[in-house]
């Protein structure tokens, strides 16, 4: 007769040597069945507050861009305040993507489908593949676009940087680039987050008028209106924006995307 | 009341006698990455307390349980989800450290300091000392932690918790930073000069050279 009373069941068990082989297994289940609850409940009780956070991040860095371009504040005053849209765009065709909202659009992003893949000689940001869709942001000037802000990214010394680049509306001008998110070295490449850094960027122009892309962050100090100081001691972080910028305005970033603003189309 | 004594001998001894970073040199990869300011410091410091002192309750709690075979395993699965645990709760509520921390915070998880006290301490005695065990041990390397981030954070950018207390040269003042404060050698030198300065004023905790040097002039046949 077998003892279906499960405190006395859980009593011989726990009476079993701790050498025993099916303790020794009920034991690990058991434990990971506690330990996996454990954490799954943390995960999803947080999960809210920390999407929150990262949408209130994003919302600061923006606000930060915004504020760090010059007369921009007068530009949204104009515009009565809320000017700032965001659009989500289909990076191969330069158009905008209709009835796709930032909740779905995670949900998009997460289908590898959308993804391109990159060849090595195309992929210079080192990001292996390309979101076929990207959320970015315009600020409209009655009828123009004036201001264009484009999420970038790209693989610096120690892992990804993300930044939010600004272009001005003949989308050869650069308006601002902040650092969302980095991990370079502390006192070297770290200094990109830095304002005074980040404020040369304002008034560079990317190409000259052959329409050679000639933007890059130099060795040493800048000499020309398309070259921003390097960082003394970080020349692969450096290298790494010169690439992940050059990247994003070309043809597999957000090149068709500006052909369509610069034609108007857009 | 000698109970009181042992208890009080095990939250005081790791401070600085027993510390378990100057003394057994454990835990120094997070003793490295996160001291290069103060508040990233001590958000790791309190988090390993946490971990440490829950870890060493739970594992003590069923320590008559635990199959010889798969304890490590088992103390490190404990260890591992408290720190999962710790690590979703301050991306929940101190996001701006937690970016910072980045992924030393999941390195708890093979912390030394932590398995070490479970393993030979939690392992084989009740609950309430083997937690006033943990928390000594984490207070201990708290108090290193706090040393050295406020020694990186004060001398590479002049700064304490983030106020300005050396104005640097940049701003007018007179402080030039060191930028060598904020790469990780900086902990070593600092970490080594703890050592060094705990060892003279405790002279038994040197321990007799391993090996001889050859005497010089002396060559090979």
């Amino acid at each position: 007769m077998i003892d279906l009373n499960p405190i006395s069941a859980w009593k011989r068990l726990l009476a079993l040597p701790n050498e025993n082989r099916t303790k020794t297994i009920i034991v690990a289940f058991l434990l990971s069945a506690v330990c996996a609850g454990l954490v799954t409940t943390a995960t999803v009780v947080l999960r809210p507050i920390q999407t929150q956070n990262r949408a209130a991040e994003e919302q600061l860095r923006l606000d930060q861009l915004l504020s760090s371009i010059p007369g921009m504040s007068e530009i949204v005053a104009d515009a009565g305040g809320s000017a700032l849209t965001s659009v989500v765009v289909d990076l191969t065709e330069g158009r905008a993507v209709e009835g796709l909202n930032s909740e779905r659009l995670q949900a998009v992003l997460d289908d590898p489908g959308n993804w391109t893949q990159l060849a090595p000689e195309q992929d210079t940001a080192g990001i292996g593949a390309r979101p076929d869709i990207a959320q970015i942001f315009i600020l409209r000037d009655t009828d123009r676009i004036s201001l264009l802000i484009l999420p970038i990214l790209g693989s610096g010394y120690n892992g990804p940087i993300r930044a939010m680049l600004a272009l001005r509306g003949d989308m050869n001008t650069i308006a601002g680039l902040t650092i969302t998110d980095q991990a370079e070295t502390p006192g070297l490449g770290a200094r990109i987050e830095e304002e005074e850094w980040q404020a040369q960027f304002a008034g560079k122009q990317l190409a000259d008028e052959a329409g050679m892309l000639r933007f890059s962050v130099t060795r040493g100090s800048a000499n020309t209106e398309y070259e921003v100081d390097g960082i003394t001691g970080a020349t692969r972080t450096s290298n790494a924006i010169t690439r992940m910028v050059r990247f994003w305005v070309g043809p597999d970033g957000y090149g068709p995307l500006i052909g369509a603003v610069r034609r108007g189309e857009f | 009341m000698a109970n009181t004594e042992v208890f009080w001998a095990k939250l005081t001894n790791p401070l600085v006698r027993q510390n378990p970073v100057t003394l057994q040199i454990l835990g120094i990869c997070s003793a490295l990455a996160v001291t290069t300011t103060l508040d990233t410091a001590l958000t790791m410091s309190a988090s390993l307390i946490v971990v440490i002192v829950a870890s060493a309750g739970i594992v003590s709690l069923i320590r008559h349980h635990i199959p010889s075979t798969i304890r490590l395993i088992v103390q490190i699965v404990i260890v591992a989800s408290l720190v999962i645990v710790i690590d979703q709760f301050l991306q929940a509520y101190f996001f701006d450290i937690s970016q910072r921390l980045s992924v030393y915070v999941s390195l708890i998880t093979t912390n030394c300091l932590v398995l070490g006290r479970t393993e030979s301490f939690a392992r084989n005695n009740p609950p309430f000392v083997s937690m006033t065990d943990a928390l000594g041990n984490g207070l201990g390397y708290a108090l290193v932690l706090t040393i050295i981030g406020a020694v990186r954070e004060l001398f590479g950018t002049g700064r304490l918790l983030g106020q300005q207390l050396l104005p640097t040269v940049e701003q007018g003042g007179w402080f030039q930073p060191l930028n060598l404060m904020l790469l990780a050698p900086s902990a070593f030198f600092l970490l080594g000069g703890l050592v060094w300065i705990v060892r003279s004023l405790w002279p038994e905790q040197v321990e007799p050279s391993e090996f001889e040097a050859p005497k010089a002039g002396e060559t090979g046949p």
